[in-house]
């Protein structure tokens, strides 16, 4: 618990936390904002309301790498294994706060996107009732809180902000998309990665009301595991990460 | 009480400390003197387990550094006044600290007061001069009220105002009972803070021993006198078996205790216009003992120094 409230204590005194909030709101509320505002063609949908939530996986994760790689940029890591030399029990206290933090602004900026769409298009069906819509909404915060630990896990191991955001961006906008482009296997590796698991938890198998049609809105994610499974794996590899980053600090000279 | 056994640290080829032991005492400070690149900093991280030693341990009143219980509470130390989040405040950056190891929040009014910083603890650190910042890192040291403390090069870079006070401050801790453990590459900053010293050199130890003792011994102590009756002293003094060297109108005395020369020319009758004792600078003997260690030596050659118009 004391660790828990050092960790704390360290992400709140910052303004990273505030600046962070505020730009996830705006870009998956907003978001939402925008495709209710002017989409008239077809009816909004609860998986039309979630499109920005791509956008704040990425905010959520630049935030996680820096809250641990500015540690090392400024040296408080250092001072912070001055006074708990258990590292391994730090960094998990880092972890959890700033995952719980991620899963808090999830859980916010789903259900607010939700509320401003229904809002703006006040005649539509946007109420959460079949397992779809639950995942699409609550599921965000589960979505986020994970992958703020592979964000901390990738910034203890690379500990430069540079370094750790640009290898975080890169693999997941552009690794996972362009992997499907290698002939005849790239499809099969793509739905095995972690981050389609992650798509997959979010908007895979949807029912027929989010269906959507005409590439309005967008497309369902897909790949190779039921999405409960999909999470489970998404997590897993969280888990794989944050182990190596942990045996790693503990090795290392801080 | 901090007792180093064979302590090295391999970085790939370079040894940076090599076989270190030393002990520091509670009661009084110690200087850790060394040129720049010694292996100061490095030692300094392997006593706080932030660096794992390649060979031999280190320990702090018999404990290793990770076996500590709330180390703050045993050791206060500051190894770089920079290892502050920038838009943190001064209160924030203690308070945190002050958590880890279960303190009480009121310590960090308690030692912000210490050292002068009430007013500004809720400006942001990044904003500190390195004066303030200084201050900062040594309020965090005391948090734990702790018995051992670590400064490494804490006068870098201050004014004289910033170092007479670090340097008062230091002995008000070692006259406290605690064990003050101090880095420096500069002797004659050592020679004011320190009552003892280790020296080391390329990672190695060249020295431990008391301050006065290193100085006495680094430095050649010698007497200058000056007399109307030059001759006649000179001849007395070279009885007594004296080494003499002559100095423009005076005489450089070595080998003789000064209250010996002075009783001596006041036997003979003979005047004296000066009689004072003289001293090899620091900084010349720091060198002289060092000297084979320094690990980068400024390599200049005439060459260099020529006029460029003249080479032709």
């Amino acid at each position: 618990m004391t660790l828990l409230a050092v960790e704390r204590i360290k992400l709140f005194t910052t303004r990273s936390p505030l600046w962070c909030t505020l730009a996830a709101i705006g870009a998956v509320v907003g978001f939402a904002a925008l495709i209710s505002g002017v989409d008239n063609d077809s009816p909004a949908t609860i998986a039309k309301a979630e499109f920005g939530v791509n956008f704040g996986l990425m905010i959520i994760m630049v935030m996680a790498a820096l809250a641990i790689t500015t540690e090392y940029r400024f040296g408080t890591i250092r001072a912070t294994f001055q006074a708990i030399p258990n590292r391994t029990a730090t960094l998990l206290a880092k972890t959890t706060v700033v995952a719980l933090f991620a899963g808090v602004i999830g859980e916010f900026v789903a259900f607010a996107s939700v509320g401003i769409a229904k809002l703006i298009k006040s005649s539509a069906d946007l109420s959460i009732n079949t397992g779809y819509e639950w995942r699409a909404t609550a599921g965000v915060g589960a979505v986020y809180a994970i992958a703020a630990v592979i964000a901390i896990a990738v910034g203890t191991l690379i500990r430069h902000s540079a370094g750790a955001v640009s290898l975080l961006l890169i693999y997941v906008l552009l690794v996972e998309s362009l992997i499907a482009l290698i002939p005849n296997v790239g499809t099969d590796i793509q739905k095995w990665m972690p981050f389609q698991m992650a798509g997959m938890f979010l908007s895979g198998d949807p029912d027929p009301t989010n269906t959507t049609l005409n590439g309005n809105g967008p497309p369902p994610g897909s790949a190779g595991l039921s999405p409960g499974w999909a999470l489970a794996y998404f997590a897993g590899f969280a888990v794989v990460l944050m182990v190596i980053a942990l045996t790693t600090a503990n090795k290392r000279d801080a | 009480m901090i007792e180093a056994q064979g302590l090295s640290k391999r970085y790939g080829k370079t040894l940076a400390v090599d076989d270190l032991s030393f002990t520091v005492q509670p009661g009084r400070v110690t200087g850790f003197l060394g040129p720049n690149g010694a292996g100061k900093s490095t030692t300094m991280r392997m006593i706080l387990g932030l660096d794992a030693p390649s060979a031999g341990t280190v320990r702090l009143d018999g404990k290793k550094y990770r076996e500590l219980h709330q180390p703050l509470r045993t050791v206060g130390a500051l190894l770089d006044a920079k290892w502050v989040h920038p838009n943190r405040s001064a209160r924030a950056h203690l308070r945190w600290l002050a958590k880890s190891n279960k303190l009480p929040a009121k310590r960090v009014d308690e030692v912000l007061e210490t050292v002068g910083l009430t007013d500004v603890a809720n400006r942001r650190a990044g904003g500190f001069s390195l004066g303030m910042s200084q201050r900062l890192g040594i309020a965090a040291t005391l948090l734990g009220d702790p018995e051992v403390l670590l400064f490494d090069e804490p006068v870098n870079g201050l004014d004289p105002e910033g170092i007479l006070w670090i340097r008062r401050f230091m002995h008000r801790l070692a006259d406290e009972g605690r064990t003050v453990f101090v880095s420096s590459h500069l002797l004659s900053e050592m020679a004011l803070t320190a009552q003892d010293l280790i020296v080391i050199g390329r990672g190695k130890l060249i020295s431990q021993c008391t301050t006065d003792e290193f100085v006495a011994q680094a430095t050649e102590s010698t007497v200058l006198v000056r007399s109307p009756q030059l001759a006649k002293l000179r001849s007395a003094l070279g009885q007594e078996g004296a080494t003499l060297r002559d100095e423009g109108d005076s005489l450089v005395v070595s080998g003789m205790e000064i209250a010996d020369i002075g009783d001596l020319a006041a036997a003979k009758g003979l005047t004296l216009h000066e009689l004072s004792p003289q001293r090899g600078s620091l900084e010349e003997a720091f060198i002289q003992l060092t000297g084979d260690s320094v690990e980068y030596h400024a390599a200049v050659t005439t060459a260099d120094l020529m006029p460029a118009g003249e080479v032709n």
